[in-house]
């Protein structure tokens, strides 16, 4: 490793430490973010509670559960490409970011034909059919639409992310002296498994 | 805040905290298809907060990095959890 005197040469500007450190305060800003709905759904399924049960029958357990896993797993893939690139098998490490890319494509999947099946059945914000049904179912299947597709929106941001990665690592610029923007990456990812963790539970699981 | 040589986990011990993510994701399913009235609700909240930590900790390198992040995070937390005990306290005792 270099020493304190001599570190001018190919590390100039990179920071590991300093880069994390800002990862994370930005991460603490998407936790706060969705802290916040989950505070409004908690006080709302308090009020509305008889509502909240029975609305959430209208949603599919096995999908929720099928989803969970796929999260999971891409987390898993993700943590295990940084383990790849600490041991310098840069082909490992695409070959477990193409795994996390392809679950993330997965689950997207999952929740198109789950929010098709809802809007099929005429269950989307400002139908007619929802507007018929009570406040508090209202307000569930706006939540669920509301911090589902926030989620959602933040798996296709963490896809892009680790895409740019993925090349990143395949030409180069992303090696064993300097993974950080993977690692950031990799945060990025854990933080949407991290958020979903709670959404699955308080939509899905609601007794 | 010497890295001279970061902790490498090894593949296995992300496949085991993986495979402990899912034995409680399965928990979770079968404790709510149970009636057990309010208790159903806390413990379900209890398993994602364990599966959370296991994330931070395990995936999000917490137990290994340096000291100021686990510090952060812990801090953060808390002030949600105050955000919460305030807001309840506000609806229940309105």
């Amino acid at each position: 490793m270099e020493q304190n005197t001599t570190t001018h040469t190919a590390h100039e500007n990179y920071d590991p430490i300093s880069s994390k450190l800002g990862m994370w305060l930005f991460i603490f800003t998407e936790l706060l973010l969705f802290g916040a709905l989950f505070i409004v759904y908690s006080v709302y399924r308090y009020r509305n509670p008889v509502a909240f049960h029975l609305a959430h029958h209208e949603l599919s357990i096995t999908i929720g559960f099928i989803n969970t896993v796929i999260l999971l797993i891409s987390s898993a893939t993700v943590a295990m490409s940084i383990t790849a690139m600490q041991k310098g098998d840069k082909k490992a490490t695409l070959i477990f970011l193409a795994i996390t890319l392809l679950l993330a494509t997965i689950f997207l999947i999952n929740k198109y034909f789950e929010w098709g099946a809802k809007i099929h059945h005429g269950i989307y914000p400002g139908s007619e059919f929802l507007l018929s049904l009570s406040h508090g179912d209202i307000l569930f299947f706006g939540l669920y639409f509301f911090m589902t597709g926030l989620h959602a929106i933040h798996i296709i941001v963490g896809m892009v992310l680790l895409t740019i990665v993925f090349f990143r690592v395949r030409n180069g610029r992303i090696n064993p002296d300097r993974y950080s923007f993977l690692e950031n990456g990799g945060l990025y990812w854990h933080l949407v498994d991290l958020i979903w963790i709670f959404l699955f539970p308080l939509f899905y699981l609601i007794h | 805040m010497s890295e001279l040589k970061p902790h490498i986990s090894s593949y296995g011990s992300h496949l085991f905290v993986l495979a402990c993510l899912i034995t409680l994701t399965g928990i979770t399913v079968a404790i709510t298809s149970v009636q057990l009235g309010a208790f159903n609700t806390t413990a379900a909240m209890m398993i994602a907060s364990t599966k959370a930590a296991i994330v931070l900790i395990y995936f999000m390198h917490l137990k290994f990095d340096d000291k100021i992040f686990r510090f952060m995070v812990t801090l953060v937390l808390a002030i949600y959890a105050i955000v919460i005990v305030i807001t309840f306290f506000d609806y229940l005792y309105r």
